[in-house]
């Protein structure tokens, strides 16, 4: 399968590709790692006029904690998710949700900023930066802008990047009390996208009680969605088993899923509560050790 | 309009003129005449058309061509060299690891790449490392365990039994 025909540019500094993106108009693209929007563009499901090749630009892969926040850059690939010290002693959902998207060889190249960006509620780390109540930084010829993640997913494959705009980081508040997070996802088979996906990341304080709590979820609703009812239950609560058993089953009563070959709208509601509480349990767990 | 771009494939440069829409695979097996990297879904599902960029394996029917812009390719063609099969090849040969062969320039190259990572994996890692590769014939056990006999190959270990298991 063969793309329809394109003009294709690799700037190497920003400032060059926010340039090209308003020479060429609506139509053109940025081209990230490529794994999802190249295979839409040999299904013809896109034909950009135009590809802004974004990977020779210095400077967009990285992950740092600074000034109070977790830095990540909008180019770092999941492989670098998956072997970063920072991420994998602290983040733990990071590290379930890249050993659960797509296949070594994807990882290679997928970058973080594309999985956000694509705005589809199939993607996985939707839902982690959901849960992380993560910040996205998106740039342009004015200058910077702070989007909360809350306001980032606009439609199917819409999202608050605007025309001639790049995302170029995402920013997760570091936790200050003890922190646990988790993520898992029922697929059919390696590589496939959720049946249903849930994130979370809790912080419990000095006497056991939860200080913040955020929950999104994978494929479950037409957009990626956070669960605010199950975080409102859990904020303040001493994360007992009947607390828990009420986020999840807010989360299942909340989403809205659609019937699709990986199963109807009643399983898809079942697992959502079946792995809320799991990923609770498991992140709690984590938040003690 | 095409493009010109430069890219090393197993060491050797090539200067060729592109399409921007032309995939990696189809630069490697038409421009280059290199037909060792197979074709199998052309969906990013298979990992037939496994290459590696930098070193880094990479699904070819999913990259374009110009994205290879003075990177170095390296495929199946060149892992043996004058004097002889590289240790992967051989762990393919002794352990029955094909049938049809489809597959298998796909495998070894991530399996080149994964050993490179990690020199002493379990079966578990081997068997997420190659967790993008289907193989539809020789089944995973035997690329299972030639895997385990190249790293014990490359590490000068002693060699794991090539004999055939009947379960
Ligand atoms: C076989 C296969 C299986 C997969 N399975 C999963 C899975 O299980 N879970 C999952 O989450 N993903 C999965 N993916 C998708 C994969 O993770 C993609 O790599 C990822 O969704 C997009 O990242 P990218 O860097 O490749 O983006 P690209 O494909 O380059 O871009 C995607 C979209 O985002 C835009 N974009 C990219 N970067 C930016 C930026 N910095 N600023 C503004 N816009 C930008 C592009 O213009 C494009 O519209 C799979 C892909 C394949 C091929
Ligand atoms: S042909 Fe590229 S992954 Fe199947
Ligand atoms: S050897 Fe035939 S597909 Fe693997």
């Amino acid at each position: 399968m063969i793309a329809e025909n394109f003009k294709y540019a690799a700037p190497s500094s920003l400032q060059e590709a926010y340039e090209l993106l308003h020479e060429y108009g609506d139509d053109a693209k940025i081209l990230a790692g490529g794994h999802s929007l190249v295979p839409m563009m040999k299904l013809r499901f896109a034909s950009p006029t135009h590809l802004v090749d974004i990977n020779n630009i210095p400077g967009l892969a990285y992950i740092t904690e600074e000034d109070g926040y977790l830095k990540i850059g909008a180019m770092t690939r999941e492989h670098e998710l998956e072997e970063s010290s920072i991420i994998t002693n602290k983040y733990h959902v990071f590290t379930d949700a890249s050993k659960l998207i797509a296949d070594p060889q994807v990882r290679n190249f997928g970058t973080i900023g594309g999985n956000i960006a694509h705005g589809d509620a199939a993607n996985d780390h939707p839902a982690v930066m959901l849960a992380l109540k993560a910040e996205v930084q998106i740039s342009g010829q004015d200058g910077d802008r702070m989007v909360s993640i809350n306001d980032f997913f606009h439609g199917f494959y819409m999202t608050a990047v605007q025309h001639g705009e790049i995302l170029t980081e995402i920013r997760i508040p570091v936790p200050r009390n003890k922190f646990g997070s988790a993520y898992h996802k029922e697929e059919r088979k390696v590589g496939d996208y959720a049946t249903a996906g849930v994130a979370v990341a809790i912080e419990i304080d000095d006497n056991g009680v939860c200080t913040n709590a955020g929950i999104g979820l994978t494929n479950v609703n037409p957009l990626p969605m956070k669960v605010e009812r199950s975080e409102a239950v859990l904020i303040g609560s001493r994360l007992t088993t009947e607390d828990i058993a009420t986020a999840a089953k807010y989360a299942a009563e909340d989403c809205s899923p659609s019937e699709d070959l990986r199963g109807d709208e009643d399983y898809k509601r079942h697992l959502v509560k079946v792995i809320t509480k799991r990923m609770l349990n498991k992140a709690i767990q984590r938040a003690k050790s | 309009m095409t493009k010109t771009i430069t890219l090393k494939v197993n060491g050797t440069e090539h200067t060729v003129e592109v399409e921007p829409r032309t995939l990696l695979v189809h630069l490697i097996r038409e421009n280059i005449s290199m037909t060792g990297t197979h074709i199998g879904c052309d969906t990013s599902s298979c990992g037939a058309c496994t290459i590696l960029i930098n070193g880094k394996s990479a699904k070819s029917c999913t990259i374009l061509a110009v994205q290879a812009d003075g990177k170095e390719i390296a495929t199946v063609e060149g892992l043996a060299t004058a004097e002889g099969l590289h240790p992967i090849q051989e762990g393919f040969h002794l352990n029955h690891a094909l049938h049809c062969g489809f597959c298998t320039p796909g495998m070894m190259m991530r399996a080149v790449e994964m050993l490179e990572k990690n020199p002493n994996p379990t079966e578990e890692e081997i068997r997420w490392g190659i967790s993008g590769n289907l193989c539809r014939c020789t089944g995973y056990n035997n690329i299972v365990k030639a895997i385990q006999w190249t790293s014990a190959k490359m590490q000068g270990k002693e060699l794991p039994s090539t004999e055939p298991e009947f379960v």
